[in-house]
C-alpha cells in the first residue's frame, strides 16, 4: 500500500499479516487508527441493530396473524442479539458499553439512517425484511472475512440470521402482492418508500466515501460501496418482478452487455438530509433510546447495588467461617 | 363436557396470548439490551403456547375457528384470560411483579397438566413447563435484585407488587368449568395450588426483603369480565384483521 519507509516496523508487520489474510485478535498489536476505525464501524453497526428494533417493534403489537407476530418477535429478538455480539466485539477493542451508548444518545455516533424512516403500514415490515435485511446481508457477507477476528466471527452468526429475516420479509411481501387489491397497494406503497433509502444504505458513491481506501487496505472492507450496491440491485430487481411490484425508478434498465441493472441517479442530498437529522423519525428514534435509557437507570443501578451487596455478604461469610 | 374443554383451553390460550402481547410492548424499550432479549424470549414462549392452545380450542369447539379467528375476531368479553395478565406493564418492577405472580402460578398449573387425561393439553404442558420454569426463575431473580438493590428499586418493586397483587385470588378460585375439568381428570385443582404458590412467593419476597401485600381486587377475567385495559389492548392487536376483514397475510 503506502510508502513502506513511512511505516514503522510494527505497522509493516501488521500490514503483512493482513495481506496474508491472518486474523487480527484483540490482544495483537494494531495501529491506533485501525482500532479506532473498527470501534467506529462496529459500534455503529451495534447501534443500528439496537435502533432498528424500534421501527419493527412499531408493528409487533399489531401484527396481522399470530404466526407473523411470532416470526417478527423472533426477528426483533435476533436483532437484539446482534446488537449484543457487536457491542461485545467492540468491547474487545477497549470501548465500553457506557461510552458507546453515550455517543449514540448524544448523536456523536451514527446508526444506519434507514431507521430514520417511519413504518407506516404492515407492508413496511415486509419491505424492511426484504430490502433492509437484504441490503444488510449484501454488506455483511464480505465482513465475515474481515481482518478483525471477533467482528468476522460475529458476522458469520449474524449473516445466517439476516438471511432468514430477508426470506421472512419477502414472504410477507409475497402474501401481500398476491392478496387483495388493498394489500397489493400497501406492498407497492412500501416498496415506493423503501427502495431509494435501501439502495442508499450502501453509502456514498465510490470516490466520495471518506473511509473507504484505508478500510480496503486493512481488509475491513472488501468491496466498494458501488460494487455492493450493484450486487444488491441485481439480486433485488428480479425479486420485485417476481412479486409483480414496480421499482419506483423510471430509468431502471438491464444492460445486456454488462449483465447488470442500471438505476437512475440516487438523490444524495435527500440521503444526507436524513442522515443529518431531517428524517421523519431521527428525533423519535433517539428520544425512544434516551427514554429507555433514563427509565432503565434505576434498574441498572439496582442490579449493580445488588451485585455489590451479594459480593460483600459472601466475603463476610467467608471471613466468619475462617 | 366439550363446552368446558373449549372454555378451559381458551383460558390457557388467552392467558398466554394476552401476557405475550403485553411483553411485546416492551420491545426495544427495556432497561438494558440483555433484557430486551430476555423479555422477547418470554414473549415468544407465551405466544408459542398461546398458538398451541388456541388452535386446539378451535378444534374442540368444532366450528372451524382458527387460532387467528380466536385471537383477532373476538371482543373483550369473549376473552377468558385471568385479569392479572392484562394489567398494564407499568415500570419494569411492575412487569416483573406481574410475571412473578403469574409464572409462579402457571408453572404449577402446567406441572399438573402434564398428567392431564387430555393428551393434547398434556403435550403442550410438557413442553411449556420447562419454558415457564425459566420464566419463574427470571422473575424471581429480578424481584430479589430489585427488592434488595437500592432504596428506589425497593420502593418501586414493592409498589409494583401492590399494583398487581389484588388480581391473584382469581388464580385459585374454582368455578364450574374448573371443577368439571378437574373431575374429568383434565384440569388442575387450582385451589390446591395455593399453598405451594404461597410458599414459593413468600420465599422470594423474604429474600428480596419485600412485604407480602394483602390487597384484593374483585376480578373475573376468566369468565369474561375484564378490566378497562383489555379493550384497548385488543383494539391495537386486532387492528389489521378488523380493518381488512377476511384477508390472508
Ligand atoms: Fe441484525
Ligand atoms: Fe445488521
Ligand atoms: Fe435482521
Amino acid at each position: 500500500m503506502s510508502n513502506a519507509s513511512s511505516q514503522s516496523a510494527e505497522e509493516a508487520r501488521f500490514q503483512a499479516r493482513i495481506d496474508a489474510e491472518d486474523k487480527i485478535e484483540p490482544k495483537d498489536w494494531m495501529p491506533e487508527a485501525y482500532r479506532r476505525t473498527l470501534i467506529r464501524q462496529i459500534s455503529q453497526h451495534a447501534h443500528s441493530e439496537y435502533v432498528g428494533m424500534l421501527p419493527e417493534g412499531n408493528w409487533l403489537t399489531r401484527a396481522p396473524t399470530l404466526r407473523r407476530k411470532a416470526a417478527l418477535m423472533a426477528k426483533i429478538q435476533d436483532e437484539a442479539g446482534h446488537g449484543l455480539y457487536l457491542y461485545s466485539a467492540a468491547e474487545t477493542l477497549g470501548a465500553s458499553r457506557d461510552e458507546m451508548y453515550r455517543d449514540l444518545l448524544s448523536g456523536k455516533a451514527k446508526y444506519s439512517s434507514i431507521f430514520n424512516y417511519p413504518t407506516l403500514t404492515w407492508a413496511d415490515i415486509g419491505a424492511i425484511g426484504w430490502l433492509v435485511d437484504g441490503a444488510a446481508i449484501t454488506n455483511q457477507v464480505p465482513l465475515c472475512r474481515c481482518s478483525f477476528g471477533p467482528y468476522a466471527r460475529a458476522m458469520v452468526r449474524v449473516c445466517k440470521e439476516e438471511s432468514f429475516h430477508q426470506r421472512q420479509g419477502f414472504q410477507i411481501m409475497l402474501s401481500l402482492a398476491h392478496g387483495e387489491p388493498e394489500q397489493k397497494a400497501m406492498a407497492q406503497d412500501a416498496l415506493n418508500r423503501w427502495w431509494w433509502p435501501s439502495i442508499a444504505m450502501f453509502g456514498p458513491p465510490d470516490g466520495e466515501s471518506k473511509h473507504s481506501a484505508q478500510s480496503m487496505a486493512w481488509k475491513i472492507k472488501r468491496h466498494s460501496n458501488d460494487e455492493l450496491r450493484q450486487r444488491f440491485v441485481d439480486m433485488t430487481v428480479p425479486q420485485a418482478d417476481f412479486l409483480g411490484l414496480r421499482i419506483p425508478d423510471d430509468d431502471l434498465k438491464f444492460n445486456a452487455d454488462t449483465g447488470h441493472y442500471e438505476t437512475g441517479p440516487i438523490d444524495w442530498d435527500d440521503f444526507w438530509a436524513v442522515v443529518n437529522g431531517e428524517g421523519q423519525c431521527n428525533t423519535d428514534r433517539l428520544a425512544a433510546r434516551q427514554k429507555a435509557h433514563d427509565e432503565g437507570a434505576w434498574v441498572r443501578d439496582a442490579a449493580t447495588a445488588y451485585a455489590a451487596k451479594r459480593a460483600a455478604r459472601k466475603a463476610a461469610e467467608r471471613i466468619a467461617a475462617e | 363436557m366439550a363446552d368446558h374443554l373449549f372454555e378451559y383451553t381458551l383460558r390457557l390460550g388467552d392467558n398466554c396470548l394476552i401476557l405475550g402481547q403485553r411483553l411485546a410492548e416492551w420491545t426495544g424499550h427495556a432497561p438494558i439490551l440483555e433484557e430486551d432479549l430476555a423479555l422477547g424470549n418470554l414473549g415468544l414462549d407465551l405466544l408459542g403456547q398461546a398458538r398451541a392452545f388456541l388452535t386446539y380450542a378451535g378444534k374442540v369447539e368444532g366450528k372451524g375457528r382458527s387460532e387467528d379467528d380466536l385471537a383477532f375476531l373476538r371482543d373483550a368479553h369473549a376473552f377468558r384470560n385471568v385479569s392479572l395478565v392484562e394489567q398494564p406493564n407499568g415500570d419494569f418492577g411492575q412487569t416483573m411483579a406481574r410475571h412473578l405472580l403469574f409464572a409462579g402460578w402457571y408453572s404449577l398449573v402446567l406441572e399438573r397438566l402434564t398428567q392431564s387425561q387430555d393428551s393434547t393439553l398434556a403435550a403442550v404442558a410438557e413442553k411449556g413447563v420447562k419454558e415457564i420454569a425459566y420464566h419463574w426463575r427470571h422473575a424471581a431473580e429480578w424481584t430479589i435484585r430489585l427488592g434488595d438493590g437500592t432504596d428506589e428499586s425497593h420502593r418501586r418493586m414493592q409498589s409494583g407488587l401492590h399494583q398487581v397483587w389484588g388480581y391473584t385470588p382469581e388464580l385459585f378460585r374454582m368455578d364450574e368449568t374448573d371443577t368439571a375439568m378437574l373431575r374429568a381428570g383434565v384440569g388442575a385443582d387450582l385451589a390446591a395450588l395455593q399453598p405451594a404458590w404461597d410458599a414459593r412467593i413468600d420465599a422470594v419476597l423474604v429474600e428480596a426483603s419485600l412485604e407480602r401485600p394483602s390487597s384484593v381486587t374483585r376480578s373475573n377475567g376468566k369468565q369474561g369480565v375484564h378490566s378497562e385495559h383489555l379493550g384497548h389492548m385488543l383494539s391495537e392487536m386486532q387492528f389489521l384483521q378488523r380493518a381488512y376483514p377476511g384477508m390472508e397475510w
